[in-house]
């Protein structure tokens, strides 16, 4: 029993429901025969993924979709092992280097190369290249970036790349300059309903537009989210109606309790009560950067708008600090103090 | 099912299969190739506009001496180009396989290389070259280096050249390729004579593109090369991957080869040319009017509307996939340029740049670094 999200992805160009110019682009350049490195970037849940397999698909054939998985040591300079996942059907392969931090050059380097040096073995292949797909390519650190550059060149008739990546702002400009860059958009809500409503049809559900609309509008465009929202929704309840509340998953419940005692009360015993609940949601594996900007975006409905300027500036100054240090839960904190402090001062203004 | 096990049926398969692929083979390599390495220059002359380097390497062509060189400058400026180019000059294609190493980031670079490979090759006694081949070319009795990315070289590793260098200076050559001077070790760049590469002018990167449109086929809509080189900076590489990557999109790649779908050929007639916008979407760049009305947006008006607006258009500009980087270089010149702020207020927002910039650079979350900017940009605006 498979999630929705997996359930109804589409599986060929043809499925695709938004973004049609884009997947007829995406068609034309698989059919010419001559296939360029893409650098295919987009918020997530945008379904750069899933644009992806179905070009393969029309690239290589049904072949594309018998994937099995390989665990591979490699060894580094220093002599240490790395075990390394790759997923690979016999025409592609996908791998995701940032799994081994920053030993990721080596990964790349001896494995593009390996498969840059062997031709296609299939003589029936539709293609005469190999696809290297590369997932998360913006975590890639800067040594494996420099790597592939020259790589993509002199390898070209034997392997194409596929860079997946949500912002090209970490990919160096060599590399991006040598490939062929695709926006994907995230869906508009009009979409996300489109998409909500079929997937209803698919399942046997009665839908209701009201309620579409709303998982629309909250899932931020992101249509992965909007999925798995209107999954829990149906399985929550029985009857749907427009009205049906839309639970917001924990992580999100808590951090709108955060804020509002933020809010409440601004004093060190305070902070020592939010400091229990951010432990709380960091043990629960939910990243720092996320509980940072649900935090500020949580908060900033409910201060006034003269302070909302200034929540923002030291959400971005104690992000940036999450990024750079290695201990997040100071730079949490620090924001949460910082936050009631602003606060404070504020009221202090206004009382005189 | 049936005919998998019918091995006539298979072999009869394969053959018709093996058939009808051969006869394309030679013509599709030739198409597949991008058109950054089919126009490579072919000879020095063709070099474009590094007009002093040229002059002083073809005046060492002719007294077939050479000195170690550095090649530097922002990229796609056509330094491998050069290297490339003098090398066939000097020993023609099949010598050079032989005489020239290249070397470059995708390999191993590390000390170790630098003191085997590196060393072995340089310390290599030269073969003499045939006949045929010395009244083609000069062949010049010594073997070169190429050093591509050096800057990413480790310094332990350029210092362990230092000596190579000087060693086996006879029989060898060293060309050492970097975007930043600064990166390569002072005793390295003293051993060498510098070339720097300028940055492409519009004329010249302009005309090449243009050219190369005109071999493959490829017609321009009016402004479409202008736009191509705008959006390269300078980066001709990168110029000529934008057109290539526009002709794919839109189909309108020449008549270089007989499509085998003739029946799309027929129906994109008129479609196939490379407009302005295809060249704005393939470069990533950001229609003006979304940066207008994020501009628009950040202008002053009564305190509370400023962040509904500048939040509503910040996060569609992130939903939509736009790069934060990108953002920010083209809201850059949209401020800065605008008559209406003062010098003051100027200064400051350039300080938020550079910040947000540096953030960016670190991996902070785009969303968050932009509607900061955008806000704090807006609060200079209204004088505060």
């Amino acid at each position: 029993m498979a999630l929705l999200v997996d359930k109804h992805r589409p599986r060929s160009l043809d499925q695709l429901t938004y973004h049609k110019d884009l997947s007829e682009r995406l068609r034309s350049l698989a059919q010419s025969g001559d296939f360029p490195h893409l650098l295919v970037y987009g918020p997530s849940g945008a379904g750069k993924k899933t644009r992806i397999i179905c070009t393969l698909k029309t690239l290589f054939g049904p072949g594309v979709e018998k994937i099995k998985i390989d665990s591979r040591v490699f060894q580094t300079t220093s002599n240490r092992k790395l075990e390394f996942n790759i997923v690979s059907s016999i025409y592609h392969l996908e791998i995701t280097p940032s799994d081994v931090g920053n030993y990721d050059r080596v990964v790349v380097q001896d494995l593009l190369k390996e498969v840059a040096q062997t031709q296609q073995v299939d003589a029936n292949a539709r293609q005469r290249f190999k696809v290297v797909v590369i997932n998360e390519a913006d975590s890639l650190s800067r040594d494996a970036q420099a790597a592939l550059r020259r790589t993509m060149e002199k390898y070209s008739p034997n392997l194409r790349l596929i860079l997946l990546a949500n912002s090209t702002a970490n990919i160096i400009a060599p590399i991006r300059s040598r490939t062929l860059l695709v926006r994907v958009a995230a869906p508009t809500e009009e979409e996300i309903v489109d998409v909500l409503e079929r997937s209803g049809r698919k399942e046997g559900w009665k839908g209701e537009r009201g309620l579409n609309e709303r998982i629309a509008r909250e899932s931020g465009r992101n249509l992965r989210r909007a999925l798995l929202m209107f999954e829990a929704v149906h399985a929550q309840n029985e009857k749907i109606t427009p009205q049906t509340p839309l639970p917001p998953p924990d992580w999100e419940a808590l951090l709108g309790t955060i804020a509002s005692e933020i809010l409440a009360e601004h004093s060190p015993a305070q902070i020592l009560k939010i400091r229990a609940k951010l432990y709380d949601l960091l043990t629960h594996c939910i990243p720092a950067t996320t509980i940072l900007k649900t935090l500020t975006f949580k908060l900033i409905p409910l201060v006034d708008d003269q302070v909302k300027a200034e929540i923002v500036k030291w959400a971005a100054f104690y992000e940036h600090r999450v990024r750079m240090g290695t201990k997040v839960i100071f730079h949490l904190e620090a924001f949460v103090a910082k936050v009631m402090r602003v606060l404070e001062e504020w009221d202090m203004s206004m009382d005189f | 099912m049936a005919s998998f096990f019918d091995l006539k049926a298979r072999k009869e398969a394969a053959a018709t299969n093996g058939s009808s692929k051969s006869a394309p083979a030679a013509k599709e390599t030739n198409r597949m190739q991008p058109w950054v390495e089919k126009y490579r220059p072919k000879n020095l002359s063709d070099v474009t506009a590094q007009d002093h380097t040229i002059t002083v390497l073809q005046r060492t062509l002719q007294s077939s001496n050479l000195p170690h060189m550095l090649f530097y400058g922002p990229p796609g400026t056509g330094k491998t180009s050069t290297v490339l180019a003098l090398a066939k000059e000097l020993y023609g294609p099949e010598l050079m396989k032989t005489r020239v190493l290249e070397l470059n980031a995708s390999d191993e670079r590390g000390i170790s290389i630098v003191r085997e490979k590196v060393k072995n090759f340089a310390r290599m006694q030269l073969a003499q070259p045939t006949a045929a081949q010395r009244a083609q070319y000069p062949c010049p009795p010594y073997k070169i280096i190429i050093l591509d990315e050096a800057d990413s070289m480790t310094q332990d590793a350029q210092s362990a050249l230092r000596r190579t260098m000087e060693t086996y200076s006879k029989i060898t050559r060293f060309c050492l390729i970097c975007n930043y001077v600064t990166r390569i070790i002072d005793p390295l760049a003293s051993r060498c004579s510098k070339f720097r590469f300028k940055s492409l002018d519009q004329g010249n990167a302009r005309a090449r593109v243009e050219d190369i449109a005109r071999k493959e086929g490829v017609r321009l809509e009016d402004g479409a090369a202008d736009m191509l080189i705008k959006c390269s900076e300078g980066d001709l590489r990168k110029a000529i991957t934008f057109l290539q990557s526009a002709a794919r999109l839109v189909g309108a790649v020449g008549d270089d080869g007989e499509e085998e779908e003739d029946k799309m050929d027929v129906d994109e007639k008129e479609e196939k040319l490379v407009t302005v916008k295809s060249v704005e979407d393939i470069a990533g760049v950001i229609p003006d009017a979304t940066i207008e009305g994020l501009v628009q947006a950040m202008r002053p008006k009564s305190r509370g509307l400023v962040y509904e607006a500048v939040s509503k258009q910040v996060t569609d500009m992130v939903a939509d996939g736009w790069s934060a980087t990108q953002v920010i270089t083209q809201l850059f010149p949209a401020i800065i340029y605008d008559e209406a702020i003062a010098d003051n207020q100027k200064n400051k927002i350039t300080l938020i740049f550079s910040e947000a910039d540096k953030r960016l650079v670190d991996g902070s979350d785009e969303h968050l670094t932009i509607l900061d900017s955008a806000l704090r940009i807006s609060g200079i605006l209204a004088g505060a």
